[in-house]
């Protein structure tokens, strides 16, 4: 489409029209803010934030409904991670048991680099276990670089309990049908 | 003050010329220090915000109801700055010309004070005339200095040497040079008016004949009054444009213009240094807004109370009040420079030039010959 743009008459090319349009509408709002006293402006720290769903704040470690960590130490997740802000030890063949039944190991420890991590969201997107996901939290703070580092006790403990989608127990409950055969069909 | 007048008159003028020097630089810093923090409040006003009310000192600030209503208000903040501007890194990048780019700063700065210098800013206080030089070439003096103020922008421009400055400082002087005339061009009608340089004189001839922008109280209504009032609006005009292209506002701040040259000639400075040309800037305005109220506002009178003629001896509120008017004509000049910042938006370069060379400089020789005319007519 062709926009038809008008000559300017000279009345406007004398640039007075603009210039009593933008006196008008700067009065108005000065006078406005002056007297009602209704800024747009939203006085953060006094003034709680909303965050709308799909928010991508920090990622936490979650636990389960029986509050077991749901994480596996599979380390997708650390694989994934664009900026590598995500460092995984593995237990080992040695190390402590998963504390969900059923579930092969879990990490032993499990850090997240706030500093390094972008907020991508991929490790949620990539996680087979639901075991992160990003929180509504913006504002990480620390006074030392090492206090960003949150381990995961740390990672667990602000990620709550989520029940999602409950695969293990499901997992479970066909391993103990499977000993009262035949199976359900 | 039996020991002042034990003093040799030379000494006395010594000793009271130091004194106004420092009152006046101490004022203007603390006014250029709150005219920032209007700035920002103006600007918060017109767009719906609220600006800044976060500094909050210790023992002011438990205050019942005044050390919140300052805090709101943002009172602390021009301190909080000028230390912050202090304590930060003064950064040196490795690929600048070093002696320039020390003494740009510098040199924006001084212009701007040693245009005050001229500028009656009050009658007279005691025996003082209130005016730290009273030069008879006033006003030559000012336009003299006013353009070496282009000197630092260009010279950082070309010091930073980098890209941005660089564009910043070549548009700076380009319409720095280009205004300056149209500047010039604008006062001579107020000197073919009054038929003096001198600043105190124009403000003396204000006060008998009305002031120069509309020059009808005082001396009556007369054909030549009548004749005059359309040159003085438009030397007016013309010189208030300028002042907003000589001090680098918007809607002419080509040589910082944020959203094409990143921020100008001073783009690679950083804390104190950054800080002088932001003083700098605002000096300027002072000035700007100063001349505006001296050449075409009536300085420090008023055309009604008596307030028109220096006070005898004795009346030190009446000069107390002429530097409060004088103050007040002149913050009223800030605030509109302000308003038209966060009203209109900037120029483009070639509309700036063609403003400049093919409006205001034929308009202003326009006016100097109809002024001439008009005087020439009704026998001046
Ligand atoms: S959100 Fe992105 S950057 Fe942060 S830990 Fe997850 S994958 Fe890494
Ligand atoms: S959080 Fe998810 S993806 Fe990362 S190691 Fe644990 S189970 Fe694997």
């Amino acid at each position: 489409m062709i926009v038809k743009r008008n000559e300017l008459t000279w009345f406007e090319r004398l640039y007075l029209p603009a210039l009593i349009g933008g006196l008008k509408v700067t009065t108005r709002h000065f006078l406005n803010t002056l007297t009602t006293k209704t800024p747009v402006t939203q006085q953060y720290p006094e003034e709680p934030t909303r965050v709308l769903p799909g928010y991508r704040g920090a990622p936490y470690l979650v636990r389960d409904q029986d509050g077991h960590t749901k994480c596996v130490s599979c380390q997708l997740c650390e694989f994934v991670c664009p900026p590598k802000a995500i460092r995984i030890t593995p237990p080992g063949p040695t190390g402590k048991p998963a504390d969900r039944t059923n579930a092969e190991k879990m990490p032993e420890e499990f850090e997240i680099n706030m500093l390094r991590c972008i907020f991508c969201g991929l490790c949620q997107e990539v996680c087979p276990e639901e075991a992160i996901f990003l929180k509504s939290d913006f504002s990480l703070t620390g006074l030392a670089r090492s206090e960003m580092i949150y381990d995961k006790e740390k990672l667990l403990a602000l990620g709550g309990t989520h029940p999602g989608i409950q695969k293990w127990k499901h997992k479970l409950d066909e391993a103990k049908e499977q000993e009262t055969f035949p199976v359900k069909v | 003050m039996a020991w002042l007048d034990s003093l040799s008159p030379q000494t006395q003028f010594v000793f009271f010329t130091l004194l106004k020097i420092a009152c006046v630089l101490g004022l203007l810093l603390t006014l250029v220090a709150y005219a920032v923090l209007a700035e920002r409040k103006v600007s918060a006003l017109i767009q719906d915000r609220v600006g800044p009310n976060r500094v909050n000192l210790p023992l002011i600030g438990s205050i019942p109801f005044l050390g919140q209503f300052l805090t709101k208000l943002g009172f602390w903040h021009p301190l909080v700055d000028g230390v912050k501007s202090f304590i930060k890194e003064d950064f040196t990048p490795g690929h600048v010309r070093k002696i320039y780019f020390w003494l740009a700063p510098a040199i924006s700065l001084v212009p701007a004070f040693l245009v005050i210098a001229v500028i009656p800013f009050g009658s007279t206080l005691g025996a003082q005339k209130m005016v730290i030089a009273d030069l008879n070439v006033g006003i030559l003096y000012t336009f003299g200095i006013v353009s070496l103020g282009v000197y630092g922008v260009v010279l950082a421009g070309y010091a930073a040497n980098s890209k941005f400055p660089f564009l910043g400082g070549i548009r700076a002087s380009a319409q720095m040079i280009s205004y300056e005339i149209a500047m010039g061009m604008s006062v001579i009608p107020v000197f073919l008016v009054v038929g003096d340089l001198n600043l105190g004189k124009i403000i003396e001839h204000q006060a008998q004949n009305g002031w120069n922008v509309l020059p009808l109280f005082g001396g009556g209504f007369s054909a030549q009054s009548l004749l005059l009032v359309p040159c003085g609006i438009v030397s007016f005009v013309i010189f208030f444009i300028s002042a907003l292209a000589e001090t680098n506002r918007l809607p002419f701040d080509m040589a910082e213009s944020e959203s094409e040259l990143v921020s100008g000639y001073h783009t690679e400075y950083s804390s104190m240094k950054f800080g002088m040309f932001f003083i700098g800037e605002y000096a300027n305005m002072f000035a700007g807004a100063a001349m505006m109220t001296t050449l075409f506002f009536g300085g420090w009178t008023l055309p009604f109370f008596g307030l028109d003629v220096a006070p005898v001896a004795g009346e030190w509120w009446k000069g107390l009040l002429h530097i409060g008017i004088f103050m007040g004509k002149m913050l009223a000049f800030m605030f509109t420079f302000m308003w038209i910042r966060w009203m209109l938006p900037r120029f483009r370069y070639d509309q700036l030039m063609d403003l400049g060379w093919r409006r205001m400089i034929p308009l202003a020789l326009a006016n100097i010959i109809l002024t001439a005319g008009v005087l020439a007519l009704t026998n001046r």
